[in-house]
This record gives C-alpha cells, structure tokens and sequence, in this order.
C-alpha cells in the first residue's frame, strides 16, 4: 500500500527557505504571493494491513520532528 | 588515573579528530574512538563528545539518522546515568534529535553557511562544563555551520533560561537563533549541547586572527568537574 506522509514545519517556526522562494516568485513578477512555506512529501510503499497506528510512530520517532514539525498521513487504511 | 573520554564517529562526522585531540591536550591522556555501529560504549567514561560534522549527509534532518544508530541508544542510556556528554554542532543537532536536549536546530536564519569565529557570552559559569569561565564573560571561539538557528517555543525557553541551563549566547548575530542562544544544558547540567566549536580554540596561534585559546577551559572545566580521582 502507498502511503504519504507530509511533513510540514509548525506555524510560528520561521522557514528561510520558504521566504526565499517567496522573494524569487516576486522577482519573476507574481503578483499575490502572500506566503511560501517549504515542507516534505514522504512517499512510503508499505506491507498492505499496516495500521495508522504504526504509520504515526514512524512519524513520531523519524519522519518528523514534532518540536518543530506536524505531519499528515495520507492514503493508510 | 586516566581521564577515560569517548569520541563518536559516525559517517560524515569531520571534527572527531579535532574533538580526540583537543581532549588529549588538555586531559593527557588519548580519547577512546567508537564507532557509530558499535552497539556498546567502553565502560567507566568520565565523559561522551559527539563530533561536528555532517552524519548520515544530514538525511532529512541534521542529526535525524544518527540519533536512530545503534551507539546513540547507548549514549542515551549513560547519559541518563549520569554519564557526562558534551555534543559539538552537529553533535548538538544530534543531542536534539535524540531529545537528550530540548528544542531543534533549524536553518541558519540567513539561509548562509556560518563560517567565522563569533563573540560568546558564557551565561552559566556555574556548570561543570563552564566552571572555567567568569559568568558574563566574553569569549571568541569558531562557528561552522547551516543549521545552527535554535528554537524551541517559548514556554521551553523561559524554562531553560530560569534554570540556568543556557550555557553560552551570541554576542553577536550568528544564526537567528531565539534569544542568541549558541549552547544548552540539561536539567542535570551532565549534558551540554553547543553550536560553537570549543575544540577548534585550544591554543593561542601566533597570528590572532587565525585562533585563540577560549574553548580550552571548557576542557578543562570538564576535566576538573568530572575526572575519577
């Protein structure tokens, strides 16, 4: 089964990159960019039956740092 | 006897060997390398340094897969001993990620790789790591780095800055870091978690520009606070 994990910084925590990017867009003349923030897609292909449960502490343990980061799982059972 | 010290290498780790030999400058002893696969740490150490460097290429986070090797569950395990553990910039990172410290280490505020000597103040001096020092004390030692913007939320700073357990601040902009915080320790004071690298400050060079001696009581301060007599 393929599951994503999104792996996004919390609000509140300043992501440089993200106001990189941000200052490029309006250097390329996109008007309306209000904000940019930079996470992480994780794409896991896992043995069918494996519990959200299970996908949280991979999450908890290694896919994100919950002092900075939150995390959404998509596409488990 | 000897002052028993272990230095971690793990894979991509580059300042082990300044960290073994500034140990051994100080203490007179040669530090003990352990590897980052090897699943036990010697026996009786006076103290545990996590190198800088860049483990694991830093994989998804700085310090992120080395905090999952076989040698940092054993390094947890001491340091909730009591075992003395001092982490170096990406040792630090390390540290953070094992949540032996509180807080992360996030991309340097100005998106740039620091690569330059920085003013510290020493905050705590009262700590077996910083016992050497005068508190409020100016010290110069080099940073090198791009995750070296500390954050932690605000609850969490108020706390370690009430206890006392900011070791050293930036006089000086470096990283963005919240509240120009460069070094943290534990509850217990056993662990210290720093940005600067001290062991690149051991000696005094003969051309100022090219080096000081500031990081050398930290060393010493570790030696005096935690050698078996």
């Amino acid at each position: 089964m393929q599951v994503r994990v999104l792996v996004r910084l919390k609000p509140g925590v300043l992501d440089p990159q993200g106001r990189a990017v941000h200052h490029a867009l309006e250097g390329l003349g996109f008007a309306g960019v209000e904000d940019v923030r930079i996470g992480r897609l994780i794409e896991l292909d896992l043995a069918e039956g494996t519990d959200e449960a299970t996908i949280r502490q991979m999450c908890e343990k290694l896919l994100a740092n919950t002092v900075i980061e939150s995390f959404t799982i998509e596409g488990a059972q | 006897m000897a002052f028993r010290a272990a230095v971690i290498t793990f894979p991509g780790s580059n300042c082990d060997r300044d960290m073994a030999s500034a140990i051994e400058a100080v203490a007179g002893s040669p530090a003990i390398r352990v590897w980052h696969g090897d699943a036990e740490l010697p026996d009786r150490l006076d103290l545990i340094a996590l190198p800088g460097g860049f483990s694991y290429g830093d994989y998804l986070r700085s310090g992120a897969m080395a905090a999952t090797s076989p040698i940092m569950r054993a390094v947890v395990a001491a340091a909730e001993r009591g075992v003395p553990v001092l982490g170096v910039c990406n040792g630090f990172q390390v540290l953070t990620e094992a949540r032996l410290l509180p807080g992360a280490l996030l991309r340097n505020a100005g998106q740039r790789f620091v690569c330059r000597t920085v003013a510290l103040t020493v905050e705590n001096a009262a700590s077996p790591f910083t016992a050497g020092y005068a508190a409020g004390e100016t010290i110069r030692i080099p940073v090198a780095h791009h995750d070296g913007n500390y954050y932690a939320d605000a609850e969490t700073l108020d706390r370690l800055e009430g206890e006392g357990r900011v070791a050293f601040r930036y006089a000086e902009g470096c990283n963005g870091s919240a509240r120009d915080i460069a070094g943290v320790l534990s509850a217990n004071g056993r662990v210290l978690g720093m940005m600067p690298h001290p062991e690149r400050a051991i000696e005094q060079a003969a051309v100022p520009s090219l080096g000081g001696a500031d990081g050398r009581r930290l060393f010493e301060s570790a030696l005096a606070s935690f050698a078996t007599a």
